[in-house]
């Protein structure tokens, strides 16, 4: 009966978006305020009939209903009830209806909190909101139905895959969602702007907070993940260039570069067309990346269950979004004209470069993921594209663009003086030098483009430090003046100074892991002990134990520095009988000069060893710290003053109109 | 020339399209198992407790027959059952089966008892070492094999009369014509 009800609440939201998408869309086109007035109501029972089916979903999961094949297939009674609810969207269907849950989530947020947009500008967004809608509905529906009944019922489910119970993970789809959905807005927005024919600043005001808040949840989205990837596949690794990790990749790159472009486009009245164009790729990769992971055109560690019909569907879909907003922007995005002109070396020069750098990259990582496909399409040999590949050609990519990061706030708009800049910056200079001695003080050497990035993360901090002083206008002014401009800062520019200072140590932590890893694999036996990096680690004995619907093999191992008790590491290998598959459960203990990192493995025939590696990654929780400040650099930004008030360039235009009647 | 640029990333969606539609007919997920169209590897496995025979690679040669994977433990297989117990009364192909990793030697008969044997052969794998050669990532798996021993077909997940109808049992009389 619940599952019914689900089932047909996720009916009528389709029938509801069917009327979103068509009545205020003819409105605004007619100019008809009643018919565009229909927009807020249906985002409004949209939401709340996803929001009832999704309930519903989830019900049926918490309480082990093993009529409703979805719980069945991805559920067991005896599973932890934090991955009975996980389990709603560590599946394709149940992830599907996730995915539409926050779209029209998103949907009803502008209704209800975009009082500030044109009639006919909300009218339209929400127009195209629902026309996305409309596609997943129809797809969720059509092949997808995560209500499907099962009879006779079964006695007991398939379980979740143990890889995905895990903390980590149980959260990391919602924020990826999160962030692919959100940039629906500013996709909606973008396609708007183009039927409307007009960009202007107070567009870019609208658009921003938006992207802000996709870009954030992404980022969270992005770093959970590869922490996952980091503690429960075992290998220490973090990041695999996974075409599912590309998939996340390449929106977060696109959105960055669409963060930075809309700057210019309220401030400078110029980059229009380029803008529209990084809002709907932004999307696009999304949509992309639900494409890439279900429709089995590659394959992936993280690939849901496929199916071609599916596949064809979402390609489908795919023509009629992507295909049709690029239609669209080659037919309008002629006609956006720019005011605005400047020198390349400005501050829009330097966000241009930004732009260049961060689609460069997601062409190459587009490229690298689909050129298997590509290979494959045209009757060449099955090959996969790894990390050499990637990191070969994306990180040379962002070198300049990281210095380029010191410069660019730095600079004035429309022409600015390098030299100038330069001088201002040589703190910077000196502090990424230092970085760069100190680092090969501490380590002896180590590989050029870890060394090079620790000199980069150091600049990069300390420009961004400088900058934020030359804001205030640090030692030019009395100490409390300065303070005084420091408070009254607004958010916005602390939002960048935090993002920047963020990405700067997330550098040092990629540098530091990258170049500085150490790694030990050998069989112990208890009361042996191996060196790593200093550290002596002591295997004390392996036990069994059981979980709640796995077993545990649990190896303790006693680390010491220099005969002092450092930490007691207790790492395990799980078995979940249902699925047959083991897990590993990596022992971690982080310190900011690095994680030491434990793994038991399988026993070793019948001498009581068995197979331990063990990690010393250095800087590595500086990944995530890093990660972690940018997002809040972002969640600061959204809260800027001037994104909740009206725009005054659109408020300058409605009085212009008033007077002119 | 300035209009050419807008219509760019049209035309390279629309190739990547292309590749896209291209590639959903290639399926590369079809070759999770490196067996495909490659001869069954040679196994021998020991009786189940209480059965005559066991069931060894030598066994699939000649005819065109269903390798299935199963054991007691697996809730999915019981779902699988009935179906299997279906094709198997109106023998439609020969059942053979590996009864995969089971705790106890008691479980996969007494299993057997209770709900039917479907199966022509049955051996015992308590160790995976069948079920590592077929590259089986759980339970319940089936492989179609053709009448010179090799694998043709592999199917993960349980059989229903959906999948059967649509896929495997064509495909069975497809390869009994060869």
């Amino acid at each position: 009966m619940i599952a019914e009800a689900g089932h047909f609440a996720l009916v009528l939201a389709l029938f509801v978006a069917l009327v979103q998408a068509v009545v205020p869309m003819y409105g605004a086109h007619r100019g008809n305020a009643l018919w565009m007035s229909m927009d807020k109501p249906a985002a409004v029972s949209q939401v709340l009939l996803v929001a009832f089916s999704f309930g519903c979903l989830t019900y049926s999961h918490v309480v082990s209903d093993f009529s409703v094949l979805n719980v069945v297939q991805n559920s067991h009674s005896l599973k932890p009830m934090l991955y009975k609810v996980a389990g709603v969207w560590g599946n394709h269907e149940g992830s599907l209806l996730l995915w539409v849950f926050i779209l029209a989530a998103f949907g009803s947020a502008v209704a209800l909190f975009g009082g500030n947009l044109p009639p006919s500008l909300r009218a339209r967004v929400l127009g195209v909101q629902a026309l996305i809608a409309v596609g997943f509905y129809l797809f969720l529906l059509l092949t997808s139905n995560p209500f499907e009944r099962v009879f006779p019922a079964a006695l007991d489910g398939r379980d979740l895959n143990p890889l995905l119970q895990d903390p980590g993970l149980a959260f990391h789809p919602p924020f990826l969602y999160l962030g692919y959905v959100g940039f629906s807005m500013a996709f909606s927005f973008a396609i708007a702007a183009l039927i409307e024919g007009r960009v202007d600043a107070a567009w870019a005001r609208w658009v921003r907070p938006w992207t802000l808040a996709a870009w954030s949840f992404l980022t969270i989205g992005i770093a959970l993940g590869s922490w996952w990837a980091y503690y429960e596949l075992g290998w220490g690794g973090w990041w695999f260039w996974d075409p599912v990790e590309n998939a996340s990749f390449m929106p977060w790159l696109a959105g960055t570069a669409l963060l930075h472009s809309a700057i210019v486009v309220e401030k400078r009245d110029t980059m229009k067309a380029w803008t529209i164009f990084l809002a709907i790729l932004a999307f696009s990769m999304s949509l992309l990346g639900t494409f890439l992971v279900r429709s089995g055109v590659l394959t992936s560690v993280h690939a849901f269950a496929t199916d071609p019909e599916r596949g064809v569907f979402i390609l489908i879909l795919l023509l009629i979004v992507i295909g049709g907003s690029l239609a669209l922007f080659a037919m309008r995005g002629p006609a956006l004209r720019s005011t605005g002109v400047f020198k390349p070396i400005s501050r829009e020069g330097g966000l241009l470069l930004n732009n260049l750098v961060m689609s460069t990259g997601c062409a190459v990582v587009l490229l690298g993921t689909l050129y298997p496909l590509f290979l494959d399409a045209i009757g060449g040999s099955k090959i996969s594209v790894g990390p050499p590949f990637f990191n070969s050609v994306f990180i040379p990519l962002m070198v300049p663009m990281f210095m380029a990061m010191g410069f660019g706030p730095l600079l004035s708009w429309k022409r600015a003086d390098l030299v100038q800049a330069a001088l201002r910056l040589k703190t910077a200079f000196i502090a990424a030098a230092l970085v760069v001695a100190a680092a090969l003080a501490v380590t002896g050497g180590g590989p050029f483009m870890a060394i090079l990035g620790l000199g980069l993360a150091g600049w990069l901090f300390a420009s961004t430090l400088v900058e934020l002083g030359a804001r205030i206008k640090l030692f030019k002014e009395p100490l409390g003046a300065s303070l005084g401009r420091l408070l009254r800062q607004p958010r916005a520019s602390w939002g960048m100074t935090l993002a920047h200072l963020g990405m700067a140590i997330t550098i040092a932590g990629m540098a530091g892991a990258g170049g500085w890893k150490v790694e030990s694999v050998q069989v112990m036996k208890p009361g042996e002990t191996v060196n790593v990096a200093g550290y002596d680690f002591t295997f004390t004995g392996a036990r069994q134990a059981q979980g709640p619907n796995y077993s545990i093999i649990e190896g303790t191992f006693k680390v010491t520095k220099d005969g002092r008790d450092v930490v007691t590491l207790k790492a395990e290998k799980r078995n979940y009988p249902v699925r047959q598959m083991p897990t590993t459960e990596a022992a971690i203990y982080s310190m900011i000069s690095g994680d030491l990192y434990a793994v038991i493995g399988d026993p070793d025939g019948n001498e009581g060893g068995f197979v331990t590696r063990i990690y010393f990654n250095p800087l590595i929780v500086w990944m995530w710290a890093g990660a972690l400040i940018m997002v809040f650099g972002g969640v600061i930004s959204i809260s800027d003053r001037r994104y909740r008030i009206g725009a005054p360039a659109r408020r300058a235009k409605k009085t212009a109109m008033a007077a002119h009647p | 020339m300035n209009r050419l640029i807008y219509m760019l990333p049209l035309a390279i969606f629309l190739v990547i399209a292309g590749y896209f539609a291209k590639g959903l007919t290639l399926n590369p997920r079809d070759m999770p198992s490196m067996l495909i169209d490659q001869e069954v590897p040679t196994f021998d496995l020991k009786p189940l407790k209480g059965f005559q025979r066991g069931f060894s690679s030598a066994d699939l040669k000649g005819q065109v027959s269903l390798v299935n994977i199963w054991g007691s433990w697996c809730f999915a297989c019981l779902a699988e059952h009935p179906m299997l117990m279906k094709i198997a009364k109106q023998k439609l192909i020969p059942i053979y089966s590996i009864d995969w990793n089971e705790k106890n030697r008691e479980d996969g008969p007494k299993w057997l008892v209770k709900h039917g044997n479907p199966y022509t052969l049955i051996g015992d794998d308590p160790k995976s070492r069948a079920a590592i050669a077929f590259g089986v990532t759980g339970a319940p798996e089936s492989f179609i094999v053709d009448k010179r021993g090799f694998i043709r077909y592999k199917h993960v997940g349980v059989i229903d009369d959906e999948n059967w109808k649509s896929t495997i049992w064509p495909l069975v009389q497809e390869l009994r014509k060869q």
